[in-house]
């Protein structure tokens, strides 16, 4: 009846696992409690979870990150803790949990905390900032988000009932196999990971098709904001790169349910095709995360510069050039398993070409600020902080990308922190500087600024004490994933690392309070302008937060920094025409069909993991069956009559005019 | 840039949405590309099975004809063709051939060499012998 699940599943007998999901249980159990009884479920129900309204969707997507980069966080503060007392013994965490701990931190973050903290981003903003109402495929946008939240769930299940994989974050075969991991973890993980990895890839077709075909009027290629340019070629890899990571799971999943021979060691399999497909994916991957970021930084520092971005185009070719060069390099993840030297030369030469783009981005940064009035804000802060960090991580990553140095540091603690240092001080300073910038224009109100900046010192520092030692005991020959260890040299390092995480740790701790604070004193800190950063970009030239709508009229763009060119008119001719013509703006209705059909693909996967058949049945035709309900649906658009539009409009304006004249 | 590039994106089609044209050439589109997509198909089965060619250019032969399959199928079904307002469709099309040249030819030219170089246990200790 129930398959392979029974109470055994449970973990009761480890203090660890239960005390954490049991506390979690709790929280989550208060805040349902809280929202049923104070009555918010029909609110919630109506204006978020059914919601396809782009900046809700994003929201809600950045909202997933940040709560799941607590648990990756949390799983770090264990790793290091481990580490730092496993000395000629076993720590606190014996191996098959510490096991599942690092493989559970791999998934979460990159899957659960970078990807949707930058789809979020990339959702919110860049339909505002194309000047455009929408995305392409509102509906689709939905239901790729509760997809992507479908796997964070059951990566999170797997924590009170079962188990997760052991493998590592990628379940490289053989170990990945029924013969080596007969447990559901790895089942957790793929089902987990095919199901967000479908979510995933329909947003990356939506914001390609957005990008493409949905900008305002004059808005060409040549004049969209960097942001849109990065998002562009990050979701073109997205829809080239993440069919490949589909489909590799997929033979997995093959290999483990049906006995086929994939990537098996017998039955004329081959483990190196694993490797092979799964980093053709696993580096256009590493892109997909940092181009959203690149763009971050490229508004961020244009703007608190003051002027335009330098070198706009050769921006664009450099994000053009990685976009398609990332996909040339995926061999070097696996330089030690026997490839010749010309195959591992080319992928290594490969390699350090694709580091000569990113390095134009860099002097490009910099000539922006060079002779810049530059305001030192907490984006901004994070911006410098990444440009110092990222330059550090890349040196690294060229270092690594030598075949004869990477023999030596392959899978070492060196190459951790390789990637920490690329990807913290890359992709996660650059969602902390995206989160900074927009959240007034998502929410209304700014961050408080005196703690986003205590929090980034700590981050910044934090970073730095953690990840510093991890290169030298690299070196000094720890390989990665240990569980305890021998050697005394390892130690003291080991322990300014857990103090590094401490103190990131305590900037955390200020993120929150900076949320809690800045809610609360969210009317000092209202942004009634729409503009709190005299920013260059459409996304400043409407309200904060931002009507339905996003744009009573769509604006006519005729240059590069559209808005700010919007503005130098105003002020050349002393008032701004507020003659407009208001229309009928028809805009898509809300649809639960994204949360009902993530609804039964959660029972999917979890019935699969657990070979609950009927179950599997059930969860697909449900989902199908949601489908075909929404495919045949009569009324999906409403309409916003354009009295209403110009009174909204108005009072808007009305309001920034009044900021604007109280502080002339 | 010219104004005409400037609102080219505005009068973009997608593949399959393309609702101007008359009914009745647009069937004909489709029954012509069907029948040039039998006629392909039904030649591939026919060279292989005869020996009215030479023997060693019936797999050049099948990669030809599938070549001139997929440009059936891009040009009457999908739509591919070389007007302004099909750019974006081209160039997602070159995009994705690129990729996925570079991913099968990178994967062949990889696995080929890993497999050289790393031999199966057995085969070494064979070898070793």
């Amino acid at each position: 009846m129930f398959g392979k699940l029974s109470w055994s599943a449970v973990p009761l007998d480890q203090p660890i696992p239960m005390a954490a999901s049991g506390s979690v249980a709790l929280v989550i159990l208060a805040v349902l409690a809280w929202i049923v009884l104070a009555g918010h479920l029909p609110y919630l129900w109506r204006e978020w979870i059914t919601s396809v309204d782009h900046k809700r969707i994003g929201v809600m997507y950045t909202l997933l990150a940040t709560v799941m980069l607590l648990r990756g966080f949390a799983d770090a503060l264990m790793m290091r803790a481990q580490q730092a007392v496993a000395l000629h013994s076993q720590g606190f965490l014996p191996p098959e949990h510490y096991n599942q701990i690092f493989s559970a931190h791999g998934t979460i973050m990159i899957f659960f905390v970078a990807m949707p903290f930058v789809i979020g981003l990339m959702n919110l903003i860049v339909p505002l900032q194309l000047g455009v109402r929408d995305v392409a495929f509102p509906t689709l946008n939905s239901v790729g988000f509760w997809l992507t939240a479908t796997g964070a769930l059951l990566v999170n299940i797997s924590l009170v009932i079962g188990e997760f994989a052991r493998t590592g974050w990628l379940p490289y075969p053989p170990l990945s196999e029924m013969t080596y991991s007969p447990g559901v973890g790895v089942d957790y993980y793929l089902w987990s990971l095919e199901i967000s990895g479908v979510g995933t890839l329909v947003a990356g077709i939506n914001l390609v098709t957005t990008v493409l075909k949905l900008r305002t009027k004059g808005m060409t290629y040549l004049r969209m904001p960097m942001f849109c340019w990065t998002t562009l070629a990050s979701n073109l890899l997205i829809v080239a790169a993440f069919p490949i990571l589909t489909a590799t799971l997929a033979m997995l999943i093959l290999d483990r349910y049906l006995g086929f021979h994939f990537f098996t060691n017998e039955g004329g399999g081959n483990v190196m095709m694993f490797m092979n497909l799964i980093w053709a994916w696993g580096h256009p991957e590493v892109y997909i995360l940092v181009l959203p970021a690149f763009g971050i930084f490229s508004e961020v520092v244009s703007t608190f510069s003051g002027k335009a971005l330098f070198g706009y185009r050769s921006m664009v070719l450099a994000t053009m050039a990685i976009c398609v060069i990332s996909f040339m390099v995926w061999l070097h993840h696996f330089f030690t398993m026997g490839a010749g030297p010309n195959v591992n030369a080319i992928f290594g030469i490969a390699s350090m070409i694709i580091a000569v783009p990113t390095g134009v981005k860099i002097y490009n940064w910099l000539f922006t600020m060079y002779m810049g009035r530059i305001r030192f804000t907490t984006p901004m802060l994070w911006s410098i902080g990444f440009m110092v960090t990222f330059l550090l991580g890349g040196l690294t990553g060229v270092l690594v990308a030598v075949p004869p140095a990477d023999f030596l540091l392959h899978n070492s603690l060196f190459l951790v922190a390789h990637f920490h240092n690329v990807i913290i001080g890359g992709v996660l300073f650059g969602a902390f500087a995206g989160y900074t910038y927009w959240f007034p224009k998502a929410f209304g109100f700014r961050l408080h600024e005196g703690l986003g900046k205590a929090a980034f010192w700590c981050w910044l520092i934090g970073f730095y004490v953690a990840f510093m030692p991890l290169y030298v005991v690299g070196l000094l020959g720890m390989t990665r994933r240990m569980q305890h260890y021998d050697v005394p040299e390892w130690r003291p390092w080991l322990l300014v690392a857990s103090v590094g995480a401490i103190i990131i740790l305590i900037g955390i701790a200020f993120q929150i309070a900076q949320l809690v604070v800045s809610i609360h004193r969210r009317e000092e800190l209202r942004d009634h302008t729409g503009d709190p950063w005299d920013g260059r970009s459409l996304e400043w030239a409407t309200a904060s937060p931002p009507p339905v709508f996003n744009f009573a009229v769509t604006p006519d763009v005729s240059g590069e920094d559209a808005y700010w060119s919007m503005k130098e008119r105003a002020r050349r001719q002393g008032t701004s025409d507020d003659s407009v013509a208001y229309t009928d703006i028809e805009m898509p209705r809300n649809s639960p069909t994204g949360f009902i059909c993530a609804f039964f693909a959660t029972i999917m996967g979890f019935a699969l993991i657990w070979h609950i058949w009927w179950m599997v049945a059930a969860g697909a035709i449900g989902a199908f069956a949601t489908f075909v309900a929404f495919a045949w649906r009569d009324h999906d658009e409403y309409v916003i009559a354009a009295d209403d539009v110009a009174r909204i409009d108005q009072a808007n304006l009305a309001e920034r005019r009044a900021v604007m004249s109280g502080a002339g | 840039m010219s104004d005409q590039s400037l609102e080219s994106h505005a009068t973009d089609v997608a593949p399959g949405d393309e609702g101007e044209g008359r009914v009745r050439t647009r069937i004909l589109g489709y029954v012509v590309g069907l029948g040039l997509a039998i006629v392909l198909t039904a030649t591939s089965f026919f060279i292989v099975g005869t020996d009215l060619v030479w023997q060693p250019s019936i797999p050049v032969a099948i990669v030809v004809l599938a070549i001139a399959q997929m440009g059936v199928h891009l040009v009457f079904f999908l739509h591919i063709t070389t007007g302004p307002d099909n750019t974006n469709n081209v160039l997602a099309l070159a995009f994705g051939v690129l990729i996925v040249i570079l991913v099968i030819g990178g994967s062949l030219w990889i696995m080929a060499n890993l497999n050289a170089n790393m031999m199966p246990m057995d085969q070494i200790m064979q070898m070793q012998r």
